[in-house]
């Protein structure tokens, strides 16, 4: 009785450490000061009424926007025809694409973004939007190709002869078959890919200029020189729909395994 | 979509059945001769098994039959074209798969019309076409069902179904009943050959299951390490099989041990373990010859039990174990020359039952003994 209770413990102060930073900063962005300060001396929604009224923060949240929904268009389409050449590759040569496929995500992100700045700056990409989406894309891609790899890694390749066989086309075949297969986990590879880019601050740093201010860069900066409790009603914005998202992709996921269990059930 | 006809009318027409010739036919993978060379006729609107063990090239073959691999060297050619160019969309062969290989995100009636759709066939035709293959299947009113929710000989049947809606003149199966329990697979053997009379288009139908390929074949090419080791009908192979391979995978055989004394009205006169024995044989012998004799367990009697006369070949044994198999009784019997002999009896009320350590006399047909 008491291991269990212990256990209770340690599982809500994990929760807890987890959790406590989001709950401040939420508490915080309803603060009535005007300056950020904890406990907050009384509650207001004042600092969102000041985030809504910046024409600056709206322009860097629609920017994001923009350059997010470019990248998820982008990322999930190069990714899932990425996943589809993997798969068809022999195994040795499968794992040298796909390592990489994935470099972007191992190798450190500052080291890339330098890197992309100055191949960028000699093509007069930075403080553009197109820069950003490009890198941002590069980065988005392996979400995706992990997500779309796994679902094609589980799909039975029969099905896919069983359609040409029965005359569709190889295209006939991927729009019919292959593609309602594997929809779920094209569905997360693209909420992934837009989380990546909405959240993305390194890249940002370098590539953002004067001309092209995403959102975490704003908020970076914001943070460097006049701390007020606005980044707090920002950052919850943000946090609700991160986790909006990630809801979303849970319940595809959910969705896609129940699908497989039916199939193998008979 | 595809430019290939369908015929207008759903009713069971005279289809004849396509003719397949493979030609000298190769598949290396990693460089090991999956298929090492096969050349075999198959006729028009007949039923053929592809009978060997797991690795001898049974499924490439018809994986080259059906488009999905490309022969190294050879050709194959359905109703005297050449198809090894053609990709699989354009072959119009209809294929059952082992494990079905239903479209999982499809209605069953979706699935038995996809065919259809591929060839722009409209949707009040193609509603008709599946009912139809669905009466033909046994499984009417199964049109708004998922295959999750059939039971695997169910969704045997669509996979069946959805081959044949479009019309096609050869049918390929690959272990179709493999995943199924032995009740379910034997009525459903059944139901293809049934299926094959009424649709009068040829059947080429993988297994390693010697049985099956017995009980439904016009006939059976048995395959071995990638080569066809005999080709002919069910009865010739248990019969009169060519070589041991083939003797003792169909079946069960003796093997005996034997020197070529001489040939005597067409037959070969061997002698073996101390007795003369008299074998059919499909070439000459020299005497001197040493060969190995085949006869089947159930074909070997004890003397005496039945008319003797026709019995030419004997030998004396002593009974050393028997196995009580319901449907039989089947004695292992040790001969004098180190031989040991497997006979089956019909197990009956009016068969003395013997018991092991007895002296016996062993006698079988000198027509059902096969030189391999």
């Amino acid at each position: 009785m008491t291991g269990r209770i212990a256990f209770a413990l340690c599982w809500i102060l994990v929760l807890a450490f987890l959790a406590l930073p989001i709950l401040i900063v939420a508490a915080l962005s309803f603060s009535s000061a005007s300056y950020l300060t904890f406990p907050p001396p009384g509650f207001g929604v004042r600092w969102y009424r000041a985030y809504l009224g910046s024409s600056e923060w709206l322009a860097s949240t629609w920017l994001s926007f923009a350059v997010a929904a470019c990248v998820v268009v982008l990322a999930t389409i190069l990714g899932t025809l990425a996943s589809l050449g993997l798969a068809r590759l022999p195994r040795a040569m499968q794992a040298a694409f796909g390592a990489l496929i994935l470099s972007p995500l191992i190798v450190p992100g500052i080291v890339v973004a330098i890197g992309i700045y100055y191949v960028f700056a000699r093509y007069r990409l930075v403080g553009t939007p197109v820069g950003l989406v490009l890198a941002h894309t590069c980065l988005a891609v392996p979400f995706v190709v992990t997500s779309v790899s796994a679902s094609l890694a589980g799909l039975d390749r029969r099905l896919e002869q069983a359609a040409l066989s029965l005359g569709a086309t190889p295209w006939g075949t991927f729009r019919q078959v292959t593609l309602p297969l594997i929809r779920p986990s094209v569905f997360v590879g693209a909420l992934f890919a837009f989380i990546t880019s909405f959240d993305e601050l390194i890249v940002a740093l370098f590539l953002s200029g004067s001309g092209a201010i995403t959102l975490p860069r704003r908020m970076w900066d914001d943070l460097r020189f006049a701390i007020d409790p606005t980044i707090a009603a920002v950052s919850t914005l943000t946090i609700v729909l991160a986790a909006a998202l990630l809801g979303g992709a849970h319940i595809l996921r959910q969705q896609q395994i129940g699908r497989q269990i039916g199939t193998t059930d008979g | 979509m595809d430019g290939t006809a369908l015929p207008a009318t759903g009713q069971a027409q005279a289809l004849h059945g396509a003719s397949v010739v493979l030609s000298g036919i190769e598949k290396r993978f990693d460089n090991v001769g999956a298929v090492r060379g096969i050349s075999l006729d198959i006729l028009s609107g007949e039923f053929i098994t592809l009978l060997g063990p797991s690795g001898s090239g049974k499924t490439t073959t018809l994986m080259m039959i059906a488009g999905f691999e490309t022969p190294d060297a050879g050709d194959i050619t359905i109703d005297r074209r050449s198809v090894v160019a053609l990709p699989p969309y354009r072959r119009n062969i209809g294929m059952v798969f082992q494990n079905y290989a239903l479209f999982p995100h499809l209605t069953v009636a979706d699935n038995i019309g996809f065919p259809l759709k591929q060839r722009g066939v409209d949707r009040a035709t193609r509603a008709r076409l599946v009912a139809e293959s669905l009466d033909l299947v046994r499984l009417p009113g199964y049109q708004a069902r998922y295959p999750r929710q059939l039971s695997g000989g169910q969704q045997q049947r669509v996979a069946l179904a959805r081959s044949i809606v479009f019309h096609p003149r050869l049918l390929l199966m690959d272990e179709p009943l493999g995943a199924l329990d032995k009740q379910l697979r034997e009525s459903l053997q059944l139901e293809m050959r049934r299926l094959h009379a009424d649709l009068g288009i040829t059947f080429v139908y993988v297994t390693h299951d010697q049985e099956e390929a017995l009980t439904m074949s016009d006939r059976v090419a048995v395959m071995n390490e990638g080569l066809i080791a005999q080709v002919g009908t069910p009865e010739d192979l248990y019969d009169r099989p060519c070589d041991r391979f083939v003797a003792s995978f169909i079946g069960e055989s003796n093997f005996l041990p034997g020197v070529v004394r001489g040939n005597e009205d067409g037959m070969v006169v061997a002698d073996c373990g101390g007795a003369t024995l008299r074998a059919v044989a499909r070439i000459r012998h020299a005497p001197g010859e040493a060969v190995t004799l085949a006869a089947r367990p159930e074909r070997v009697h004890f003397a005496g039990v039945q008319d003797d006369r026709i019995r030419r070949n004997r030998m004396a044994a002593t009974i050393a174990e028997i196995v009580f198999a319901g449907e039989r009784r089947r004695y292992l019997c040790q001969c004098e020359g180190g031989v040991s002999i497997v006979l089956k009896e019909a197990s009956s009320a009016e068969i003395r039952p013997r018991v092991v350590g007895e002296r016996v006399e062993l006698a079988w047909s000198a027509a059902d003994t096969v030189i391999v």
